[in-house]
């Protein structure tokens, strides 16, 4: 099927984009790589009056360490960053997860912020921004504000995003110290959406003892999700495999995941609590090498 | 309707179009530059068949809409082989290793292919799956098609600068 028609916007500054997205509202849509939101319009499973083309505003798009953390630009290619040295160096786990989003062609087009924005619950980086505490920098014409990703995500594909804002940038925290850092899913197929995947952080001191853990979940509910129990489990101890198994099993035991044809609730229940034992492992053994 | 005038630069022909916002620019290449080559699928970025190069990257063109590519520099599958028809080193492995069947999806796999291997001259036979992971094919079971991803990188040819071969016609890089 083709899109419905509509009114093409290709502004080439973020306050043109603000602008056009006060007049219109809710009848206007920013198209930032169009992975989600082309195959949507052309399903006709959306249409809008409007489309604001961001891929010409350039200040939307790039990579800059400031103040402990990572700014990425919103309109910054998917393929950007996993081709920039930088960003496996200050924010492993960041690195780890893109290359998992879709396949190279979908990373080519596929920005960082509109992965965020579009918020698939099974989608990588949702998951990777939520586990690291990342924090969102939104525009409108009037306002500008930051928004951390514990409260950006609302629901399938729902994000605290207003009709007239626009994500700019997302701020990744710099996690410093001794960390470990693992991100893993399980799809049917190499690109596929993942049925379910853990994005994993720890951080411990000097005799091994977590200080610090955070574990993303995603396809695991509607939004992705922190594993809080299974977090505060490990922190002051040093988790030996049976403490991990513990672990893993609180980390899903109140979760109650999507049952499709893809994979059942409690299959992926199994395979989300496989994958934190796996990410754990992983990133225990990271930190303490480090 | 609102139209847009673009202009874009198709296998190395500068071409000036006028097209609704809303056609892609898979379709736009199929109808307006009438070169069919670039075959459609899904329609929904899930097959790959549809796959060209925009500015040096390989992209599905039915997940790009025509208005956005203005400027663009695009490399289509009629865009690989010789002015004569001669064929690309990719294209040439495929029909030594049998990486074709019913020949939908190839256009895109060629694609995708004389994109990886500019990348990456030398992948392992993972980084060949990973690299066509976003293509789809229905018949062949896609080990003649890694044969010939294995094949192509392999030879010399104008799809390989960076070994000896013949110089590339105009179009291909």
């Amino acid at each position: 099927m083709k899109p419905a028609p509509f009114e093409y916007h290709a502004p080439e500054s973020a306050a043109d984009v603000v602008a056009l997205l006060a007049e219109h509202a809710d009848e206007c849509k920013v198209l930032a790589g169009g992975q989600s939101l082309v195959p949507m319009l052309a399903l006709r499973l959306t249409r809008f009056e409007h489309i604001v083309d961001l891929n010409r505003v350039d200040e939307l798009a790039g990579i800059t360490r400031t103040n402990g953390s990572l700014r990425v630009g919103a309109m910054t290619r998917q393929r950007a960053v996993e081709r920039d040295p930088g960003v496996a160096t200050v924010v492993p786990l960041l690195a780890a997860a893109v290359p998992c989003i879709g396949h190279t062609q979908i990373r080519n087009r596929g920005t960082i912020g509109g992965s965020l924005a579009h918020a698939d619950p099974a989608s990588e980086l949702p998951a990777v921004a939520l586990a690291l505490g990342a924090e969102l920098e939104i525009a409108s014409a009037t306002a500008t504000r930051r928004v951390p990703a514990g409260e950006f995500f609302e629901g399938t594909w729902t994000t605290c995003l207003a009709d007239e804002e626009l994500l700019v940038a997302v701020h990744f925290p710099v996690w410093e110290g001794r960390c470990g850092f693992a991100f893993e899913e399980v799809a049917r197929r190499s690109g596929d959406f993942a049925l379910a995947g853990v994005a994993t952080a720890l951080e411990v001191d000097d005799d091994g003892l977590v200080q610090r853990s955070a574990l993303g979940l995603l396809g695991m509910g509607g939004t992705p999700l922190r594993a809080s129990a299974a977090e505060a489990a490990m922190v002051g101890r040093a988790p030996d495999a049976s403490d991990l198994d513990e672990i893993a099993m609180l980390a899903v035991r109140d979760l109650d995941p999507p049952d499709d044809v893809h994979a059942s609730s409690t299959y992926r229940k199994r395979v989300g609590a496989h994958l934190v034992r796996r990410t754990l492992t992983r990133a225990l053994e990271e930190a303490g090498r480090s | 309707m609102t139209e847009h005038a673009i202009c874009v630069v198709v296998n190395g022909e500068q071409r000036r179009l006028r097209v609704e916002a809303r056609r892609t620019l898979a379709d736009v290449i199929r109808e307006d530059c009438a070169l069919t080559g670039t075959h459609l699928g899904c329609e929904h970025g899930v097959c790959g068949a549809c796959t060209v190069i925009v500015d040096g990257e390989a992209v599905r063109s039915c997940l790009m809409f025509a208005v956005q590519a203005d400027g663009a520099d695009i490399v289509t599958v009629e865009g690989l082989g010789g002015p004569d028809g001669t064929l690309s080193s990719v294209q040439d492995a495929f029909r030594e290793e049998h990486g074709l069947q019913c020949g939908f999806c190839t256009p895109g796999f060629v694609v995708t292919v004389t994109q990886l291997l500019r990348e990456n001259p030398d992948p392992t036979d993972d980084e060949i799956r990973e690299g066509i992971s976003g293509n789809l094919c229905r018949c062949t079971g896609y080990q003649g098609i890694v044969r010939a991803v294995r094949r192509a990188s392999e030879a010399p040819g104008p799809d390989r600068p960076d070994r000896p071969g013949p110089p590339g016609p105009e179009g291909t890089r």
